[in-house]
């Protein structure tokens, strides 16, 4: 455990020394966000539309007492998705489709050789091949967080005010009510750790991939795995730090 | 010319190879041969950097390899071309996009200039017209070449092949073997072919390097490889029964 942490820290270390020009860099850190970020964003909008309705009414559902008003289930709507569901269910979400899209991918180069055969030619294989990743996760994670912000919203405003559990105007007036910006800024704080541990997780587990095809499997389920707990880690730790009073 | 000095190298307990020396020359293609599984590989990757040995030195014309610092090591690294055993083709790109990689990512050639020179390392090749194509849509023999393509780009000063006859036909091979053999002498290179393949050691193998067991055994060419008197390279030589009966005779 200590030994592949270690791994890890040069790992990320490789990233930084011996890097290509940055005309490379900026080709590949294009193709990788067109990729990561417009590859996910169907998926990330469907989830989230749903995770906001789902979150409406069960919200109302628990709801009982009369004397709490209506506004209130949008506004806990708002807090559960700005804080937690569009940052972290999404993270889970993007290990899986992202993480384990990266880690398959260099697991297929290292077993096919073509790792090996940047090596020989002098190019810093991690540099050449992780680096655009993880900048393009850095780039595209929060955006693909603000969007499904925004659908995880609006799909709890559809599923409110279609069944009635909700009118628009109390839902619009719940998401206004007692706003603190600081939520959006922590969960773009988080989308951008989260972008960082998920990318950087799966790329090592994918890079350093040994045998056939059968462990380029079992490197991806590890990529996923270890990414999220790191995610669920530091989702905790973060809110520790930048949340406690 | 590479000089190799004393290489060894261990897996855990198992030592894979011990105490390994020799020359390799300029102008010509030199073979690194032996059974499957006596380290044939292992020194080659030992010698490009890819695997780091327990001890010993490699040396590009006098440059130590492991010894130097990392920009040396990296201006050795970009004076190599390497076949690999598979191609090790990128398959997200096409047959061009493989063969002006190193062109794109280490030199300042302008886009004409690299055109031209893909085009012409194409042609040396034998392969005309497949520029578009992606690797899935070539032949084991085809992608070997576009390997070899790729490998001569950059006008490398060390070209390795590791078993570059693997899985093709015996015609196709001798083609490959021809080819290697050609730009060996035509480009002045020093060329290192890891190989178990009988017909190519009879045809290419002006200098050769049987490995046994992880140590270098024998050194010579094809024309005293079967009367060498090593009795391991006998083995391995007259394994084949045709072999065998021609040497009875």
């Amino acid at each position: 455990m200590i030994k592949e942490i270690g791994k890890y820290f040069i790992f990320l270390g490789h990233l930084f020394i011996n890097r290509e020009t940055f005309k490379t860099y900026y080709k590949l850190i294009l193709d990788e966000c067109i990729s990561i970020g417009l590859g996910s964003l169907f998926l990330v909008a469907l989830v989230s539309t749903f995770m906001g309705a789902v979150t409406t009414v069960q919200t109302a559902f628990n709801m009982v007492s009369e004397f709490i008003p209506d506004y209130v289930i949008s506004q806990v709507v708002r807090e559960m998705i700005v804080l937690e569901l569009a940052p972290t269910i999404i993270a889970v979400i993007y290990a899986g489709k992202v993480g384990s899209s990266m880690a398959g991918g260099l697991g297929t180069m290292r077993i096919t050789e073509q790792i090996d055969a940047l090596e020989v030619m002098g190019i810093n294989s991690i540099s050449y091949l992780v680096l655009p990743k993880i900048i393009a996760s850095i780039l595209m994670y929060p955006l693909l967080v603000i969007v499904a912000g925004v659908c995880g919203m609006l799909g709890g405003y559809l599923a409110g005010t279609l069944t009635g559990i909700i009118s628009p105007n109390d839902y619009v007036y719940g998401l206004r009510t007692s706003y603190n910006e600081f939520t959006v800024v922590f969960a773009l704080i988080k989308s951008v750790v989260f972008a960082f541990l998920v990318s950087s997780i799966s790329s090592f587990r994918g890079y350093y991939t040994q045998g056939g095809a059968l462990e380029v499997g079992v490197s991806t389920t590890q990529a996923v795995t270890t990414s999220v707990i790191a995610v669920l880690i530091a989702d905790y730790l973060l809110a520790q730090l930048l949340l406690s009073k | 010319m590479i000089k190799i000095k004393n290489i060894t190298k261990s897996f855990g307990n198992k030592l894979v190879l011990s105490e390994v020396s020799g020359v390799f020359e300029k102008g010509k293609p030199n073979l690194i041969i032996g059974a499957s599984g006596t380290g044939k590989s292992v020194l080659l990757k030992c010698i490009v950097g890819l695997i780091r040995p327990d001890h010993g030195q490699v040396f590009y014309d006098g440059r130590d390899f492991y010894d130097s610092d990392r920009v040396t090591r990296i201006e050795v690294r970009r004076e190599m071309g390497m076949l690999f055993q598979g191609g090790a083709l990128f398959d997200s790109k096409t047959v061009e996009e493989n063969v002006r990689f190193p062109l794109d990512v280490l030199t300042k050639m302008t886009r004409p200039e690299k055109r031209d020179r893909v085009n012409f390392c194409l042609k040396r090749v034998g392969l005309e017209n497949v520029n578009s194509k992606m690797p899935s849509e070539i032949s084991g023999g085809m992608k070997k070449r576009v390997g070899i393509a790729r490998a001569i780009v950059n006008n490398p000063n060390y070209l390795f092949c590791d078993e570059p006859n693997s899985g093709l036909d015996p015609q196709t091979s001798i083609l490959i073997d021809e080819l290697i053999q050609d730009i060996s002498e035509d480009l002045d290179i020093t060329t290192i072919v890891v190989t178990h393949d009988m017909n190519s050691v009879m045809g290419i193998g002006e200098k050769i390097m049987f490995i046994y067991k992880g140590r270098n055994v024998w050194v010579g060419n094809n024309r005293d490889i079967t009367h060498s008197g090593v009795k391991e390279l006998d083995d391995f030589v007259f394994a084949n029964k045709v072999m065998n009966s021609l040497r009875n005779h």
